[in-house]
């Protein structure tokens, strides 16, 4: 452990004497396009959330995210995020180890990868539409009562996408298993559940966590489809900063909008410093 | 002007005013070819009649509108001939906005050839954002009434409606009353245009239904709670009425303007989709044509105006009455006879004095129901 950490500490220096002196242009892409489609709107949003109409400095956007409206919206994002995300990692999970445990070139592995490729992408107005024309009050195949409850309903129209995504990016992780753990640990005269408990559970931990987190903020920002499934109540955050953009009754105010965000942005902070932590126990024993 | 399901988050938001300002060209102040800046004009006269105007306008080639659908009071067919007529490129921008969006665009579009040239609105926008506007006078501008017009020409009333409710008469029957509504045979049928606490159209309907059970314009909670009772009955349907939701039979009874709840607009058959408006409760309301201050086709923004405000034959007054919307002039046009009659004889009858709400009432209105409406329907 100590040998390999001085070579890799080593590494580096042997490579920058070699490195050309312009390498690092080939960052400047990268950071260029982080810069202007990250970095440039996050800072004007923040700016923006303690700017009044009138252009002057103040706090009365963020004192305003304490009001029952926003923090039953705050509410409603969380509960339906840890939901779909969890529903979704959970039966992904189980599908893509369906899949990847078939014929790794058999029609089936390449029905279910397009079939999934293509669902995680369906989203916004046509899935909520066709979920409605399905099972809403007037659906053609019944009227489910929980179709309209919140998170119940709209949980279910989510895991229609978080579901395949889990499947797309969790799959490299199984494929990752190898045979022959399995059979060492059977030879060892381990049991399925050993397998699992001590092998396989602990090599996906990690990709687990991370997809699953990869589905919360998925969830997290998605809003077309939710303002189409219900259009009278703003039940998550992006719903309430869409409402502070676009009322045309006078209740419009763009920079209550930025303070949303902001919010935002601090439960996603939140909520990566957890997955860090919870990662770093994860992969311990991998480093 | 509507209630759109397209805004995105505010990074978004953000996002195109960052990219917006990278990509836009920034537009050469215009001037005409008589040298006169027609970004001044208060009305036609002022710059050399109309005939300079359409000279110029030309010239400039191109004009910005934005949030006109197509299937919106004959916005459709008026940009085409209007387009024609003058030889002018018209672009559409994002048609389904809100009355909101449009201001914020003409403020992040600001200075660049992409911003709108003419908007719009609703009342509540048109008299927050008049620093925006420029003022101008149409040369019918006397034929408009003076309620439904900024003395200057800030903002001037286009066209507009009533409230109303249409439905499909073959599941329903004859509907005459908003109380047959809370009837069983109505589970989860009726809907409004989008959020009341957003769009102009929604909180009208639950004005309309306000006054429908003895309210007044000042006072939208009895309408508030006709909609509890509607949840609480199982009857609201909380998706957003649009033509799509409507001939998928989701929303079989819809609050919308008259002009908007036409069997034509909304696509079904004129012998079972049919159109009341509720006794006692005559709601009207205009929309208001204004144009960008900083407008990049100053003169086509301002011939546009002319041609909505004409009362000729083919000209947007009549336009709008051909697509069921009541035009700003129409008392004029009726005792000119420039109207036309057919066109004016298949709008829904109403009886009784129209009630219009003033623009303290409706933001009266909107405060209200920012802090009960949730309440009422969850």
């Amino acid at each position: 452990m100590a040998a390999a950490t001085a070579a890799e500490a080593g590494a580096p220096r042997v490579s920058a004497a070699r490195r050309p002196p312009l390498a690092w242009v080939g960052t400047v892409p990268f950071l260029a396009y982080t810069g202007v489609f990250l970095l440039l709107p996050t800072g004007i949003v923040i700016w923006n959330a303690f700017k009044a109409n009138t252009g002057s400095w103040t706090l009365a956007n963020i004192s305003a995210l304490n009001t029952g409206p926003v923090r039953s919206a705050f509410k409603g994002s969380l509960e339906l995020c840890v939901i779909s995300s969890l529903i979704g990692a959970i039966f992904g999970a189980i599908l893509a180890y369906a899949v990847a445990s078939g014929s790794p070139d058999g029609m089936i592995r390449r029905l279910y990868l397009a079939g999934s490729g293509v669902l995680a992408q369906f989203g916004g107005v046509t899935l909520a539409f066709a979920f409605l024309a399905a099972i809403g009050p007037a659906g053609f195949l019944i009227h489910a009562s929980w179709y309209s409850n919140f998170p119940l309903g709209i949980g279910l129209i989510y895991c229609y996408f978080q579901i395949p995504l889990m499947v797309l990016v969790f799959l490299p992780a199984i494929d990752g298993l190898r045979i022959q753990w399995r059979e060492a640990a059977e030879s060892l005269g381990g049991s399925t559940w050993h397998y699992w408990r001590y092998v396989g559970g602990p090599l996906l931990a990690p990709a687990f966590s991370g997809a699953t987190l990869l589905l919360f903020a998925n969830a997290l920002s998605a809003f077309a489809t939710i303002q189409a499934w219900e259009d009278q109540i703003n039940y998550v955050v992006p719903q309430s900063i869409g409402a502070s953009f676009i009322s045309e009754v006078g209740l419009a105010n763009a920079h209550q909008g930025d303070a949303l965000a902001l919010g935002m942005i601090v439960m996603v902070v939140i909520v990566m410093t957890g997955y860090v932590l919870l990662q770093r126990r994860a992969a311990r024993w991998q480093r | 002007m509507r209630t759109p399901y397209r805004l995105s988050v505010a990074g978004l938001a953000v996002l195109a005013l960052v990219t917006a300002a990278g990509c836009a060209a920034k537009s050469s102040p215009s001037s005409s070819s008589s040298g006169y800046d027609w970004s001044k004009a208060t009305s036609a006269g002022s710059g050399g009649g109309l005939n300079a105007l359409v000279a110029a306008a030309k010239k400039e080639g191109t004009l910005n509108v934005i949030a006109l659908p197509n299937n919106w009071a004959n916005y459709g067919t008026i940009i085409k001939d209007f387009g024609a007529k003058y030889g002018i490129k018209v672009n559409s921008i994002a048609p389904s906005d809100s009355s909101a969006q449009e201001v914020t665009q003409i403020q992040q579009q600001k200075g660049t050839s992409l911003a709108a040239d003419v908007l719009d609105v609703g009342g509540s926008v048109a008299t927050a954002s008049t620093g925006l506007f420029a003022p101008y006078q149409v040369a019918t501008w006397s034929s408009i009434p003076a309620g439904l017009k900024e003395p200057s020409g800030l903002y001037v009333g286009d066209y507009g409606g009533y409230m109303s409710v249409g439905y499909d008469s073959a599941k329903f029957g004859t509907i005459t009353s908003l109380t047959q509504l809370l009837g069983s045979k109505f589970k989860n049928a009726v809907a409004l245009n989008g959020n009341p606490t957003q769009a102009n159209a929604a909180l009208n309907g639950v004005m309309m239904a306000s006054l429908a059970a003895g309210g007044s314009a000042g006072d939208i909670a009895p309408g508030v709670n006709f909609f509890h009772r509607l949840k609480a009955a199982g009857n609201f349907n909380a998706t957003q009425a649009t033509p799509t939701t409507i001939k998928a039979g989701t929303t079989p009874v819809v609050f919308n303007w008259d002009y908007l709840n036409t069997a034509s607009v909304v696509g079904q058959p004129a012998s079972t989709w049919k159109v009341f408006v509720p006794a006692g409760a005559t709601l009207g309301g205009f929309y208001y044509q204004a144009v960008n201050k900083g407008a990049p086709h100053p003169a086509a923004a301002r011939l546009w105006e002319e041609f909505l405000f004409s009362q000729t034959a083919v000209g947007g007054q009549n336009l709008w009455l051909v697509g069921g919307a009541r035009p700003s002039e129409q008392i004029a046009m009726t005792s000119n006879g420039s109207i036309n009659k057919s066109a004016a004889a298949a709008l829904p009858p109403v009886a009784g004095t129209p009630t219009f709400m003033t623009q303290s009432q409706a933001t009266a209105a909107a405060t209200y129901l920012a802090a009960n409406w949730p309440k009422a329907i969850s």
